[in-house]
């Protein structure tokens, strides 16, 4: 599979990468196909995400749009983040095969179950 | 095989000079074919590749009961599991933690209708070696044909049809070094196979289709050489596949190496990594310029985790982290060097992303 640059920096120098030890809320999900896991941390102040990391073990497409995800998440209000998409995630690093987007990109699930209690 | 697409071009079918020219060159290759697995150049038959060599042998054989192993390659896998569509009967035997068939088992799923056993020789994931005598003992007795993929085998270990008691017998170019598209069966001698390609009767009735010379030329040459070089060059090998495989496990805690009790091919390494995904280890590898395969599911197009790794009692979570390397002659210990340099730092990159990986 041919991957963007983009999404093979993400993959190499990933970005987010670690735990928030007084995190708001954390949350793990992963694909019980392929075992592919992410786990992520925020931090919210007011309607509005204040920090996230990320840890995630899985395919070169799974760290990276897990990191590039987590990055774009800091700052975001809680509301919007709740919208991001695996199609946008992908899209934004140069696009994935469908079943790919399927079972690598783990970051949209990620965000909407660790902004449930928000 | 460059004199063949550029001056001796000729048909082999043809009685013309430079037909002529391209049937002798075609004898040479089969003679040379022939001998690195000690046959008799008449039972060699020259086909497209190892794909075609086990269908060929598989849906050729007369209709009946089929028994294979579960680590079969594809090839004849899939051929097995499309003949189970149109009726027949297959048994699929199991192997053991290892990776190896149990003659036995062979032994006792054969029946009276049983046509064909079809067992590979080495597998091509973990390299493990099977019984062959054994099983070809077995299907002697029982009269029933023999067939082994011998693909993966072919120039890593020595090869003697006779000995192994086979009826059928699977070799491609490119796993020895020649070119890509083409390979061939062994018939043995009084062997009744049905051609799967019908036409205008090439290979003595037995394969019809114009002759790939350049491809057979080029698979002569490359079965000299394996021949010539396959005891000096696949005991250097093992040296090397031992030391990556030591040196590993002492710089890199947590993996494990399937098939490691069993005998296995010179060349092949098959190692599972804990805590990290193996096409991860295989992006991060091939970004340094180091090619290896894994059975990961997140590596196929299925989703499904390598059907080899799965028969060896691996769970999915542990196929994720398989990596596969296959040493050839042309690898140097520079090259193992390389690797064993990279793999601590690779690996513990993704470990240290991994959510459930805690470094002790």
């Amino acid at each position: 599979m041919a991957y963007s640059e983009k999404l093979l920096d993400y993959f190499q120098n990933p970005r987010c990468v670690g735990e928030i030890s007084d995190a708001d809320a954390v949350a793990e999900v992963s694909n019980p196909v392929c075992g592919d896991v992410m786990k992520l941390w925020v931090k919210v102040e007011g309607d509005r995400i204040h920090d996230a990391k990320f840890k995630a073990q899985g395919c070169s497409a799974a760290i990276a749009t897990s990191s590039y995800a987590t990055e774009k998440l800091i700052g975001m209000k809680i509301t919007d983040a709740r919208q991001i998409s695996k199609e946008e995630i992908a899209q934004a690093l140069g696009g994935l095969p469908a079943s790919k987007i399927h079972c690598s990109v783990l970051a949209s699930d990620a965000i909407r179950k660790v902004l449930k209690g928000f | 095989m460059v004199p063949v697409f550029t001056e001796q071009f000729g048909n082999a079918s043809s009685i013309h000079w430079f037909g002529q020219d391209a049937k002798s060159l075609i004898d040479d290759a089969r003679r040379e074919v022939a001998k690195l697995i000690n046959a008799e150049t008449s039972e060699i038959v020259f086909v497209s590749g190892g794909t075609e060599a086990d269908n060929f042998a598989v849906r050729g054989t007369k209709r009946g009961h089929i028994i294979t192993s579960k680590i079969e390659h594809h090839a004849v896998m899939h051929t097995c599991k499309d003949l189970e569509k149109q009726g027949y009967d297959v048994t699929w035997i199991g192997v053991s933690a290892d990776g190896v068939v149990d003659p036995d088992d062979v032994r006792n799923a054969i029946r009276p209708e049983t046509v064909l056993i079809s067992i590979m020789h080495a597998n091509n994931e973990i390299g493990t070696i099977q019984p062959i005598e054994e099983i070809g003992k077995i299907a002697a007795e029982a009269d029933v044909y023999f067939h082994s993929d011998g693909v993966q085998s072919t120039g890593k270990i020595p090869v003697d049809v006779k000995k192994l008691g086979v009826d059928l017998y699977s070799i491609s170019a490119h796993k020895i070094h020649g070119p890509k598209g083409v390979g061939a069966l062994f018939i043995k001698k009084g062997t009744t196979l049905k051609p799967i390609m019908t036409g205008g009767g090439h290979e003595r009735n037995r394969r019809s289709g114009t002759e790939n010379v350049p491809g057979i030329v080029g698979f002569g040459a490359a079965a000299r050489l394996a021949r010539e070089g396959l005891s000096h060059d696949m005991a250097r090998v093992q040296l090397l596949r031992d030391r990556l495989e030591t040196e590993l496990k002492r710089q890199v805690e947590l993996i494990h190496i399937n098939g490691e009790n069993a005998k296995r091919l010179p060349n092949t390494s098959n190692i599972m990594v804990d805590y990290a995904e193996g096409e991860g280890l295989v992006i991060s590898l091939d970004l340094k310029g180091v090619a290896v395969s894994t059975g990961s599911a997140c590596s196929s197009g299925s989703l499904e985790p390598s059907h080899v790794l799965t028969a060896i009692g691996k769970t999915p979570d542990e196929a994720h982290g398989s990596l596969r390397f296959s040493l050839s002659s042309m690898t140097s210990a520079e090259d193992i060097d390389y690797v064993l340099n990279l793999m601590p730092g690779v690996v513990s990159r993704l470990r240290d992303l991994s959510p459930y990986y805690k470094r002790v």
